[in-house]
């Protein structure tokens, strides 16, 4: 409570800037419809509108927005997260009308444009991962997982293998995906990780037997190495029979440079709002196509884009809906967020094959300049070349009493976004830091130097860490009633005091 | 580290639970080393009366600011008590893992299993070693 009163201190809810009848002039198109009396029955005055006028409304949200913390604001290494900077080109292509305002139902000779990109984006995605075929339908990541173990489900049965009822996962993976496992009905066999962060080989081979119906691997995984033994991981599952699923929420370390297709893997989900900058982290809604192979083709969630015509010199080719043959169904209602298709496809005509490789080549080098010069300060449990992203350990032998949630309230007050806390599980105190290719040397290097100043503040003076952040709208939060209390409505106040 | 308690009549599991046998029966919680690293315990589900639990499998779970747990049962044996208190006050695991925060009591289904499970000092070791 304290934390909302801190807030309403700065800004009052909209419906205590308000008056009865309070209103700006606008024009409204006349009503060329009969109007109608609504029934006694289904009326209500119980919702408390806000009444307001125009300039309130516009001083409201721009007051409110500056309290708030964005890639457009300042760096934002949240590891798993890849806030990489969303280029606003992306925004002027999804708001052209030809895209912005046309109608999922609409004939699709219509929309043959519209048809035209999602193909084209259905074909780069396939290339760029090396796999055969697309669907744009998921709506994020995690229904992109979904997506593929149904696949891999669907795959097995049509086969007339009934008996596989084990996934495996690493230990190092996305916590999605024991949980899409689990929701796909599969028993999860957890995995663990050797002294390198790479999957134990031994317990690998112990649990692939003729029960194992696939392996979700995170690659580079979330300690943002890339496994060693990928490989022998892959040959393993598919010598038991199991299909690999590379969860590809972090492809940005492999653009242009490794192909999970041609790895071995099966299906692999992309997250469109993290590599390929459509907005999120508030900004959404996600996008999360899944890509597959050959023996997966045909369970593709539909309908997919195809070439019903292909062109000439003298006209363009004709697209069509396509529903894949065993398809394992819908996944959500049209076509998949298209908004997020038009930006993801804008980024990638924008950089070409040569500048997807060098994002993630910088996005590499960035991780890894932070890992060399964080590593004298700070304990790097995995210090090897890394991924995209790097985690540290939040605490310091010389400074008992840190931890690594301090250290990142303590960097809001310099100004920075925390890296991610607490994951991955199997580091302690970890701090997963994703610096992504768009960030200045310059920038790197003042993080640098504000994470070597907080370790030295912890060691000196532990009190400003534990009070931190000082300088943000609201001070530290209330975790544990924020993890305990889901349910909260903001009320005009006149109707708290009434009671 | 040295200030987290390790009770001397308790065996411990690798996974950080307890277990301290009790006239004939078992009871369940997790250590203070557990507690600690979890931080602030927001959640603990546990199981109903009569139900069968594995040892080295999970019989509930437990969720923090931090994070989210499998809690494992150091021996097997059928649920004859859960502390249904924790449903409203998981607090109690972070101030008290070894008394008012008990999770379940079983009827143990074989003693043998304790052999596995580390005593006092073993324990303390294990937890000095991950710091």
């Amino acid at each position: 409570m304290e934390t909302i009163n801190q807030l309403k201190t700065l800004e009052p809810l909209i419906y205590d800037l308000g008056s009865d009848g309070r209103f700006s002039p606008t024009l409204m198109p006349a009503c060329d419809v009969p109007e109608a009396e609504l029934p006694t029955g289904l009326t209500r005055d119980e919702l408390y509108l806000p009444e307001v006028a125009e300039m309130d409304v516009v001083r409201h949200f721009v007051r409110l927005s500056t309290m708030n913390y964005a890639i457009d604001k300042g760096f934002y290494p949240l590891g798993s997260c890849t806030m990489k900077y969303n280029p606003k080109i992306n925004e002027d292509m999804a708001r052209l009308p030809g895209f912005a305002q046309t109608h999922p139902l609409q004939e699709q000779e219509t929309v043959q444009g519209n048809l035209a990109l999602m193909y084209e984006l259905q074909q780069w995605l396939a290339e760029i991962a090396g796999f055969k075929g697309v669907s744009l339908q998921p709506a994020a990541g995690a229904q992109g997982e979904l997506a593929g173990i149904l696949m891999i489900r669907a795959y097995h049965l049509d086969r007339g293998d009934d008996k596989r009822t084990k996934i495996l996962v690493p230990n190092s993976a996305h916590g999605t995906n024991p949980a899409t496992s689990t929701m796909a009905g599969y028993t999860v066999v957890e995995l663990p990780s050797d002294d390198k962060g790479d999957v134990d080989l031994e317990a690998l081979r112990k649990a692939a037997d003729e029960t194992v119906a696939g392996m979700m691997i995170t690659v580079p995984s979330t300690l943002g190495v890339f496994d060693h033994n990928i490989l022998e991981i892959v040959k393993i599952i598919h010598d038991c029979g199991g299909l690999m699923y590379m969860d590809g929420a972090n492809m940005n370390a492999l653009l242009g440079v490794a192909k999970p297709g041609e790895m071995g893997f099966d299906v692999m989900h992309y997250n469109l709002h993290k590599t390929f900058s459509t907005p999120h982290g508030g900004g959404g809604p996600g996008s999360g196509p899944v890509a597959v192979n050959e023996k997966l083709l045909p369970f593709l969630p539909g309908p997919i884009v195809k070439v019903s015509e292909p062109g000439t010199d003298e006209y363009a080719a004709l697209y069509s809906w396509h529903t894949p043959e065993k398809t394992i169904g819908r996944l959500k209602a049209f076509h998949g967020n298209f908004g997020m298709h038009v930006r993801a496809y804008t980024y990638i005509t924008l950089h070409g094959a040569e500048g997807l490789k060098a994002i993630s080549r910088y996005a590499v080098l960035n991780a890894n300049y932070v890992r060399v010069k964080l590593a004298d300060t700070f304990k790097v449990p995995y210090n090897r070349m890394c991924g995209h992203e790097v985690v540290l350990e939040g605490r310091l032998a010389d400074a008992p009493g840190v931890h690594a949630l301090d250290i990142s309230k303590r960097l809001m007050d310099y100004g920075i976004h925390p890296p991610t806390n607490y994951f991955p599980l199997i580091v302690p105190e970890a701090l997963l830091i994703e610096p992504t290719e768009s960030e200045s040397k310059e920038t790197l290097d003042h993080f640098i130097e504000v994470m070597k100043t907080i370790a030295s503040e912890a060691r000196e003076n532990p009190e400003v860490l534990h009070s931190a952040p000082h300088v943000t709208p609201v001070s530290r939060l209330d975790e544990v009633l924020a993890a305990k209390q889901l349910v909260l409505c903001c009320r005009p106040a006149y109707l708290d005091k009434e009671g | 580290m040295a200030q987290l308690k390790t009770p001397a009549d308790l065996k411990y599991a690798k996974s950080d639970e307890w277990v301290k046998i009790e006239g004939g029966e078992a009871v369940f919680g997790v250590s203070d080393y557990a507690q600690d690293s979890l931080s602030d315990v927001v959640f603990v589900e546990l199981p109903t009366v009569g139900t069968e639990v594995k040892a080295g499998q999970p019989f509930g779970t437990i969720e923090s600011v931090k994070a989210a747990s499998d809690l494992n049962a150091p021996i097997s044996g059928v649920v004859t008590a859960v502390n249904s208190a924790l449903e409203d006050a998981p607090e109690k695991v972070n101030t008290d893992p070894y008394g008012e925060a008990w999770m379940i009591r079983i009827k143990p289904s074989d003693l043998d299993e304790l052999n596995a499970l580390m005593d006092m000092d073993a324990y303390t070791k294990y937890c000095e070693e991950r710091g």
